[in-house]
């Protein structure tokens, strides 16, 4: 059953159009995340759900219902903010508490929620507490716990952890994913920029790019078949090689050539079947390159080595184009070093290089 | 290098104290030297001074002789001190309150995304600009009951509309509080707007959210954090209240009778007209001690309590 | 506030918005604050382009039936003060007089302050300091007799360079404050290169931090012309009889006895003295809520 469906939203400010009949659905349960660079519009599509923003055309539906002119209080979702948005000077109790209060519901519910909230959140111990007391990571905990009292079907965060240090960031990720999975039928949006938290948490992701949707799919979708350049690009680090070529026929079969490298194409799963001769961009990720005394493409030289632990990064250069190749960490290397790459056509992305459209 | 180190960051670079560096302090204190002859003969000297002549019973002229509390006995007991006290209580309160009132208000309703809020900005905040002397003789034209207000309601179809306050000895401290607000809501509303703009917009997305209503949202989440900007303002419209001398001299000069008569103007009267020093300087160091005392919680608030570290 | 009427019964595209009581209600308590705050300019101004008679039978906010521009001239030129009939004009020249330099010194002493007790660590700066930010609060009525005697001692009092020296030390307390705030937000490691730099303490003052004050020096100038301006208390007692401000001949000429009233020239002469501080506010704009905002004591 869809929780949420943008119908063919158009959003504009003044004169000027952010989104032009925009689609979208959501599934019931589903982890949905947008992700782009800052100003793709992701958290305007978010305020528009949320109803904090106008629609100038099109619908929104929430829980099978039209919610297009509803207030945001009546639309059954629940909402965390980057900054956190904790009412200043109101305890933790009060904060999560105030909406309940505010639709009058009966005491012992608030009570019975706010509880069962906290001890999902492990906040109890804050609930006297004012926001100014806590630090920023309790903070976000408390927002989220506001959110959960609402008893709303529809989660939407926007940004929920840029405003946290690494190390309380990826805490509170696993705490939102785990949240996820404990509430069951909990329909989540969640707006980012942040790749990590896009692959991690979603069940699909939505990637933007300049108020246009890039690509909608599961994360591992996204990161092996990318639709264009953009989220080749934006998505994976260290980042997507390009190479840029062209197609050649040999005989009835496709190859990619750049200069005297050559990949023959064959296992490669077209999407539809270009013609000989035009300009590609390959992608290929830097896990997906095989580095060995023997590959396709011989007469590399390593540059630079950057160890990360785990593995370590090589970036190495046969003059015109420069590739970095990830290996285990426990493999040694030094730059000066010669070296031939293997490429699997099977892993490897092909864009056009007019559209930047993946073939 | 080790002899210049950041102490407390709200100072900015400090040069380490120590008998090396006092030659490089040299130009730095001899910069400060005017100033601090300023601080220690006019605002040490002067009010001393002034405190010592209250304890005299200088006439015309200053006398240093030494009549204990006479004078303040005198001053409680003179009826155009205690209107004067009286008047600037309820001036006070009055003008406080309906300034913050006013401006709050004002604050929040040009903040709802109103049209034209720049020139309602301009509008509010224009008395500000004015000297009192122009706004007492503006109000003063203003309600006058012969040709102003009065006479404009009745032509307009109220023949019986009464509107004399300005010369109603009962009333007409209530117009210097009319012009006061006038002249001092717009600064007001100036100060908590910008308050109103430093507060984070996702507060009131969340209380959308949560269904809370607008006037609930301002009362119950906005005006505590604008509590700053409430101090703030209150602690310049006080200082105005103590000061007030020339709304009362351009537009009733104390008048009807004593009825505005104010302390300042007391101690302007005593001091320059009347010839009378002692009692002038006692209902100034009366003035001195009433300044102090507001001052002191919130000079203790901002600076003694915060200093000592907060949570 | 548009309204569309939704022509399908979907809900779809832009709410349509109501103009609900409460948005009339917020127009209409701006509106009605909006006209108490203008109604008294508004009356002045018409008041002093209207000949006497249509103000003793007229409407006072009416517009001028018999528009003139008499009780401006003789606002400006021939009012009496009580002593002489000279017109405003002669307080207008006097309140420039004693602006410009009172202006300069005290900005000038309030930016050289600022400078060395940000910047500078001197024994008995804070203390100082101290001192001079409660001497922002008390009344003026605390300081003045023993002033005038001082003054008097000297045998400056009563002139101009009286008044002057009078604007700079009221002004110190609010130029210090601005100045020192503002340069305490200067980034230290500025001030460190400059000192390992080399410079002094007066060649840092002038070729760095000086630079560098342009938006403290209009605030500062903005707050100082309008209240040096505007100020009545100290002119009256100290600038003597010779150089009267504006403000001072404003009250003599509206509270002198001679004769009827001439409510006409009173408003003209009342529109001039408010002209310059107007002027200074409808040009800065921002500017002066910024001045307020930095003077209003943050420190």
């Amino acid at each position: 059953m869809t929780a949420v469906s943008v119908r063919d939203v158009s959003i504009a400010f003044g004169m000027l159009r952010v989104f032009d009949g925009l689609s979208l659905d959501i599934e019931e349960g589903e982890f949905v995340v947008l992700l782009g660079p800052s100003g793709c519009g992701k958290s305007t599509l978010l305020n528009a759900i949320a109803g904090l923003l106008d629609v100038s055309a099109g619908q929104i539906w929430i829980d099978g219902r039209n919610v297009t002119w509803d207030e945001p209080k009546d639309r059954g979702i629940a909402m965390v903010f980057q900054s956190y948005a904790l009412y200043p000077r109101m305890s933790v109790r009060e904060n999560m508490s105030f909406g309940l209060r505010m639709a009058r519901t009966p005491k012992a519910e608030i009570d019975r929620r706010v509880t069962q909230a906290a001890d999902l959140l492990q906040i109890t111990h804050l609930l006297d507490r004012r926001p100014d007391q806590l630090s920023g990571g309790q903070r976000q905990r408390v927002a989220i716990g506001r959110a959960l009292v609402r008893d709303a079907g529809v989660f939407l965060f926007d940004e929920p952890l840029s405003n946290l240090d690494a190390k309380l960031r990826n805490e509170l990720r696993v705490e939102i994913k785990r949240l996820h999975a404990r509430l069951g039928k909990a329909t989540m949006i969640y707006v980012t920029h942040d790749q990590v938290e896009a692959m991690t948490l979603a069940d699909r992701i939505v990637v933007m790019k300049e108020q246009k949707v890039q690509q909608i799919g599961s994360p591992a979708e996204i990161y092996g078949r990318p639709s264009n350049l953009f989220v080749a690009g934006f998505i994976g680090s260290p980042q997507m090689n390009f190479v840029r070529g062209r197609l050649e026929a040999e005989g009835n079969r496709l190859a990619f050539a750049a200069g005297r490298h050559r990949l023959p194409l064959d296992a490669y799963a077209f999407s539809d079947r270009p013609e000989p001769g035009r300009e590609v961009v390959l992608g290929v990720r830097p896990e997906h390159v095989e580095p060995g005394a023997s590959g396709v493409w011989p007469g590399f030289t390593i540059d630079i080595v950057e160890p990360m632990g785990a593995d370590t990064v090589v970036w190495c250069s046969d003059g015109t184009e420069t590739i970095q190749v990830r290996t285990s960490g426990t493999r040694r290397v030094a730059p000066g070093e010669g070296l031939s790459l293997g490429l699997d056509a099977a892993q490897v992305s092909l864009f056009a290089a007019d559209t930047g459209e993946r073939l | 290098m080790n002899s210049i180190s950041i102490q407390a960051p709200r100072a900015g670079v400090l040069v380490r104290r120590g008998r090396r560096r006092v030659g490089r302090g040299l130009p730095a204190a001899l910069a400060l030297l005017p100033t601090a002859l300023v601080v220690l003969v006019v605002y040490v000297g002067c009010m001393l001074w002034t405190v010592r002549l209250s304890f005299t019973g200088s006439t015309l002229l200053p006398r240093y002789d030494w009549v204990g509390f006479a004078q303040y006995v005198r001053l409680f007991a003179n009826d155009r001190f205690l209107t004067s006290a009286g008047n600037i209580v309820i001036f006070g309160i009055l003008f406080i309150t309906g300034c913050l009132i006013l401006g709050f208000l004002l604050a929040v309703f040009i903040d709802q995304n109103v049209r034209g809020e720049g020139v309602l900005r301009t509008i509010f905040l224009y008395p500000y600009a004015m000297s009192f002397i122009v706004t007492g003789v503006a109000w003063q034209w203003f309600l006058n009951p012969g040709l102003g207000l009065q006479k404009l309601m009745r032509d307009t179809g109220f023949p019986g509309f009464t509107f004399d306050w300005l010369v109603n000895p009962d009333m007409a401290i209530y117009t210097i509080v009319i012009a006061g607000i006038w002249h001092g809501a717009g600064l007001t509303m100036a100060i908590l707007l910008a308050g109103l703009r430093g507060v984070d917009s996702d507060l009131w997305k969340a209380a959308r959210v949560d269904g809370v209503p607008a006037w609930r949202y301002y009362l119950s989440v906005v005006l505590p954090l604008l509590r700053p900007m409430v101090v703030t303002a209150t602690v310049l419209l006080a200082t105005g209240v103590v000061k007030l001398y020339d709304l009362v001299v351009a537009m009733t000069l104390g008048g009807p009778g004593i009825s505005t008569e104010v302390p300042a103007k007391f101690v302007m009267d005593h001091l320059f007209e009347r010839n009378n020093i002692g009692l002038g300087t006692a209902a100034a160091t009366i003035m001195l001690i009433a300044v102090v005392s507001i001052l002191a919680p919130w000079v203790y608030a901002r600076y003694v309590r915060e200093e000592g570290g907060r949570v | 506030m548009r309204s569309r009427s939704g022509g399908s019964t979907e809900p779809q595209g832009r709410r349509p918005r109501r103009i609900t009581a409460g948005r009339i209600g917020l127009y209409a308590f701006l509106l009605t604050a909006a006209l108490f705050f203008l109604l008294p300019l508004w009356i002045m101004l018409v008041t002093s382009l209207k000949p006497m008679e249509e103000i003793r039978l007229g409407n006072i906010v009416a517009l001028p039936a018999a528009l003139t521009f008499e009780a401006w001239g003789k606002a400006w030129s021939s009012a009496c003060t009580g002593l002489a009939c000279d017109g405003i004009s002669v307080g207008f020249w006097n309140s420039v007089r004693i602006l410009v330099p009172s202006v300069i010194l005290s900005i000038a002493l309030g930016a050289v302050n600022g400078y060395a007790l940000s910047l500078w660590r001197i024994r008995g700066a804070n203390l100082l300091f101290g001192i001079l930010l409660m001497g922002a609060f008390i009344p003026y009525q605390v300081f003045l007799y023993p002033l005038v005697r001082i003054f008097s001692a000297v045998g400056v009092y009563n002139s101009l360079s009286c008044i002057v020296i009078v604007h700079a030390i009221f002004g110190l307390p609010t130029m210090t404050l601005l100045f020192r705030n503002y340069y305490a937000g200067i980034p230290a490691d500025l001030f460190k290169a400059a000192r390992v730099d080399g410079g002094g303490f007066w060649t840092i003052f002038l070729r760095v931090i000086l630079p560098m004050s342009t938006p403290m020096l209009v605030v500062a100038t903005i707050l100082q012309v309008t209240g040096i301006w505007n100020d009545f208390i100290l002119g009256l007692t100290f600038a003597g009889r010779e150089n009267l401000p504006m403000t001072v001949q404003l009250n003599n000429i509206v509270h002198s006895t001679q004769g009827e009233r001439a409510y006409n020239v009173d408003m003209a002469a009342t529109m001039l003295a408010a002209l310059v501080p107007l002027a200074v506010y409808f040009v800065s704009g921002r500017w002066f809520v910024r001045g307020i905002a930095a003077g209003a004591v943050k420190g």
